[in-house]
């Protein structure tokens, strides 16, 4: 969907995300989340009078290695400027952020839609302070009576990541984004929940006809508190732009705010009512001067990023791209297929395992897979069990869920459940014969040529043995019996 | 002579040698601010209990062996530096009730050697003015003629020690707001280098101009305060990381082979002839003490005035915006909304200068204003910082007067804001620099008024101006008189003393204190 009716679509993303620094940005204070309210703050944080900022320069670190990951040039010289604006949850009127001398720009990304991949460009990424939060007293700021400030999360260090307006497509987006999520979690530099709201986005779009090289007037969206909820935000957008394009309408320049529950953007304000926040150079800082080998030392610290990490899936596990990307597209989850790989013959039943059984078990949850009980060795020792032809394929299916909820090992599973393969041919051989004496009928059937009647009967011998008989045994000597009778 | 009226150096002899304890000291100042505040109104807040209790401390570390040069000395500060559980008002009535939680680090360091704070003086609000005039609660008057101001805006704390209501003090200093007012109440006033004295703590006004400095009755006593308050803070970012040196080591008198500069831009026109005489017959005093006088020029100083005017409201307008009455401070009642709330607060809050710099520095930092006017000052501003490094490749120093008149009647100049900034010509282009510079007194006018000459110098070079200002004072005995307050009235004497506003021993000390 790059066009909708006569026209492209033009979307860039502007993505905040807090970094993971044990204090805030210009403070002591903690940055845990969901702490009582007004518990970390000092009088810094809460910008009383006097107070004078100092750098975290953990942060700056973090944010240069955003940048070093994201392919951009890191400033040698940076410095950092007021944005004033009036808002209770700001405590000094004003947010401590980059102007016109970001720490990093002109990084690009590489994402891939439906199979094809696609170079994003970034603009920059710059270092600033969150602000704190309004609880209001109703659903609503203007319905409500009074509103209540926590400053907890005042002065947490953000940085801000601002695409170039180069997607086409809502999908395009929702890609760079999961992207942008997966390389922000590699780098570790922030631990990117939207849920928690420490990954925030707000995006621009606009139209233009077919072939036309110039842009079209913008809208901002804001509010979208999920992935999905920038697509289906943009999908929505993209329409009603084009039918006031069609109507002979113009757009305008506006913020526009997404109603998750009715599934519409909300006019918020013009352009004319836009603030001037009066942006100069913070004067109670001194610039930024990072070093070159401050540069290659972050550098060098850099993890190994999901592309490569794909590309090395295919070349050394022989895995598809497909499954190489898709594991790769999350460092948890690529984390724990490579512990368990290594120690595999077979890593394509790794691949299979972790991409099927275990991420629908990690979505139930709810949880990455750092934090499943389920770890890698459980893996390995219940494929080596499968290997000896202690369990089955599909008693493994029962075991992988038992060790998932409770962290047992695969052996242990296996036995206090009863759930070891019947390998013994006198008992499966006593099954076969009850089996076949209770069904003349597929017997016949099978002799007067129809191959599917075995089928059957490998089902029937499988239920009367709680799928605990050999299938490969089962087959043959059910065979073998077949063909004396 | 009286305890009150001792220098600092010379109290701590006589500390030292146990003839007198600092509780005397401190009993002595309260009584003279009972005697003559009420006619001076230097004070916004006293706090007498923990003077005493900090005196006591004083007393002990003395018979300990602990005692440091300013242990036990009353100190004095300007009301915009925060104090721990006592009222920092900033003179407004938006900070009327202020009790900051925190102290601000000259606040630590003095209570770290057991220095006692007698109170927290009267200023221009957000330390905007030239006189006190836009102090919120009430203008302190100079005590060498009471219907003239003290200068400003620290003229509480230039008053306080030329009044003997307190042995030193400490001002802010961001566009000659210490200058000034020492050369008016005939004490020393310095301003340090910029990044020398931490300013945490200290109520921003504009960040890249302010600093903190001491008020003295000598020079010595200016030394004495820089060791105490000189040296790197990691509280502050723009602190400088470099060891200070012992200030004391500059007090010599002589300046032989000194080359000192008089550039011409700061003797023009509109220099009270008593000025300027007083002024060039201190340089005639320091060429015959064998420094080389030099006529130099700093082409760029008449736009000083006019660069000052857009960088400091402009940082002003952002520094004071959190002033919004949501979280400390006044609060506008009956605000149907929070937008009207920030409104009414603000409008109720500020006074009439300090909302004509929010509307100054807001406009200059507006969208489609800013290079006209911010770049463009920030870009004069190197064109004046460039004259001064021109004028030290010839020059170890450079002399001017500090102020173009002797202190003007109160009411004089409070209705034409104009006149009101010419006051500080001079004193302006050492902020803008980042250089240091310093007042010292150099004569009595006719009428008995004191005349300062400013002595300024290159970055972190404090050192060659209090030589040269030693030298001065050793050679001239301005320093040796003092203001009549004989027939002051005391603090109980009714009219001035009333005004809205004094508070004593406000937070968690105790309300004994009563007028």
């Amino acid at each position: 969907m790059a066009y909708i009716g006569d026209y492209e679509i033009v979307i860039g993303l502007e993505v905040h995300a807090e970094l993971l620094t044990e204090s805030k940005l210009f403070c002591g204070c903690s940055t845990e989340f969901g702490a009582e309210p007004n518990t970390h703050v000092c009088p810094v944080c809460l910008g009383l009078p006097g107070v004078l900022p100092v750098l975290n320069e953990k942060a700056v670190r973090y944010a240069v290695k955003a940048g070093l990951a994201l392919n951009c040039q890191i400033a040698d010289f940076s410095k950092f400027d007021r944005k004033n604006y009036f808002y209770p949850d700001l405590p000094k009127a004003y947010q401590i952020s980059q102007y016109d001398l970001p720490l990093c720009r002109k990084g690009k990304m590489r994402v891939m839609v439906n199979g094809e991949v696609k170079e994003i460009g970034i603009t920059r990424v710059h270092l600033e302070e969150e602000a704190g939060k309004s609880v209001h007293s109703a659903e609503t700021i203007l319905g409500s009576d009074y509103s209540k400030e926590d400053y907890n999360r005042t002065g947490i260090p953000l940085i801000e990541i601002v695409s170039e307006p180069d997607m086409r497509s809502p999908e395009e987006a929702k890609a760079y984004l999961e992207r942008l999520k997966t390389i922000l979690q590699y780098t570790g530099v922030s631990d990117v929940k939207m849920e928690e709201g420490s990954l925030r986005c707000d995006a621009n779009i606009s139209l233009r006809p077919k072939e036309a090289t110039k842009f079209g007037t913008r809208t901002e969206l804001k509010n979208m508190n999920s992935f999905r909820a920038v697509q289906k935000a943009l999908e929505y957008e993209a329409g009603r732009q084009e039918e006031v394009l069609r109507q002979g309408g113009v757009i305008v320049q506006e913020t526009r705010t997404w109603d998750e529950s009715r599934g519409v953007t909300i006019s918020m304000r013009g352009k004319e009512e836009a603030n001037d926040y009066r942006y100069f150079p913070e004067p109670d800082l001194v610039p930024v001067v990072v070093e070159r080998s401050l540069v290659e030392e972050l550098r060098a610290e850099l993890p190994e990023l999901p592309n490569s990490r794909m590309e090395r899936y295919m070349r050394e596990f022989g895995l598809p791209e497909f499954d190489a990307d898709l594991i790769a597209s999350s460092k948890p989850l690529a984390d724990f297929f490579e512990e368990a790989a290594k120690q595999c013959r077979d890593p394509k039943a790794v691949a299979n395992w972790v991409m099927g059984d275990f991420t629908r078990l990690l979505k139930a949850e709810e949880i990455e897979a750092d934090r499943s009980k389920l770890r890698p060795r459980h893996l390995v020792e219940m494929l080596a069990l499968i290997d000896k032809g202690t369990i089955s394929g599909k008693i493994a299916k029962t075991v992988f869920e038992e060790m998932f909820a409770t962290g047992k090992d695969a052996a242990i599973v296996v036995k206090e459940k009863g759930l070891v393969q019947i390998s013994d041919e006198g008992e499966v051989t006593r099954i076969i014969d009850r089996i076949l004496a209770e069904n003349p009928q597929s017997v016949t059937d099978f002799k007067a040529g129809k191959e599917k009647a075995i089928t059957f009967l490998v089902g029937q011998v499988m239920r009367a043995s709680k799928g605990k008989a050999n299938p490969a045994l089962v087959n043959e000597i059910l065979r073998k019996k077949l063909a004396g009778l | 002579m009286n305890l009150h009226e001792m220098t600092a150096h010379r109290l701590h002899e006589l500390l030292k040698a146990r003839e007198i304890s600092s509780t005397e000291i401190v009993e002595a100042v309260f009584n003279r601010i009972e005697a003559v505040d009420g006619t001076v109104k230097a004070y916004m807040t006293l706090t007498r209990e923990q003077a005493m209790a900090i005196a006591r401390e004083a007393d002990a570390a003395f018979k300990n062996g602990q005692a440091a040069p300013l242990t036990g000395i009353p100190l004095a500060l300007k009301d915009n530096m925060c104090t721990s559980g006592i009222k920092t008002t900033c003179s407004s009535k938006i900070l009327e009730n202020f009790v900051p939680p925190y102290n601000a680090t000259v606040v630590e360091r003095f209570r770290a050697i057991h220095t006692p704070l007698v109170g927290k003086t009267n200023l221009d609000e957000f330390a905007m003015g030239s006189s006190t005039e836009n102090s919120a609660f009430f203008t302190t008057r100079n005590p060498w003629d009471t219907t003239r101001v003290p200068g400003g805006s620290s003229g509480g704390s230039a008053a306080a020690v030329a009044a003997d209501e307190a042995v030193i003090a400490l001002g802010s200093d961001t566009g000659g707001s210490i200058r000034q007012p020492a050369a008016f109440c005939g004490v020393v006033g310095m301003k340090p280098t910029y990044g020398y004295v931490s300013r945490y703590g200290l109520i921003a006004f504009a960040s890249s101009l302010d600093q903190i400095g001491p008020f003295t009755r000598d020079v010595t006593d200016t030394a004495l305060v820089m060791n105490v308050i000189a040296g790197h803070d990691p509280l502050d970012s723009t602190s400088v990381r470099r060891e200070a040196p012992d200030f004391t080591k500059s007090l010599v008198n002589d300046v032989k082979g000194l080359r000192i500069g008089v550039p011409r831009e700061y003797f023009v026109e509109g220099i009270q002839p008593e000025v300027k005489e007083a002024v060039a017959k201190t340089i005639d005093l320091l060429a015959r003490l064998g420094a080389e006088i030099q006529e130099i020029s700093m082409p760029h100083t008449e736009y000083a005035l006019a660069t000052y005017y857009l960088i400091a409201p402009a940082e002003a307008s952002s520094n004071l915006a959190r002033y919004d009455g949501v979280r400390y401070g006044y609060r506008a009642k009956e605000a149907p909304d929070v937008i009207t709330m920030f409104k009414k607060t603000r409008s109720e809050g500020f006074g009439a200068e300090v909302k004509r710099r929010i509307m100054l520095g807001t406009y200059a930092l507006s969208s489609g204003y800013y290079d006209a006017y911010y770049l463009k000052a920030q870009k004069v501003r190197t064109l004046i910082k460039q004259d001064f490094d021109r004028a030290f490749e010839t020059c170890d120093a450079l002399v001017s007067p500090t102020t173009p008149t002797v202190p003007f009647k109160i009411g004089e100049k409070s209705g034409d804001p104009l006149a009101m900034y010419l006051s500080d010509l001079f004193t302006i282009p050492a902020n803008l620099a980042a250089t240091p510079a310093l007042s010292v007194p150099c004569a009595l006018s006719k009428e008995g008024l004191p005349i300062g000459i400013q002595v300024m110098g290159k970055a972190f070079d404090e050192g060659t101006l209090l030589r040269i200002a030693y030298t001065i004072e050793q050679n001239t005995d301005v320093h040796n008189q003092k203001p009549n307050l004989a027939g002051a009235a005391g603090r109980d004497a009714g009219g001035p003393a009333k005004d809205a506003g004094r508070a004593h021993d406000t937070g968690r000390a105790s309300g004994k204190d009563v007028r």
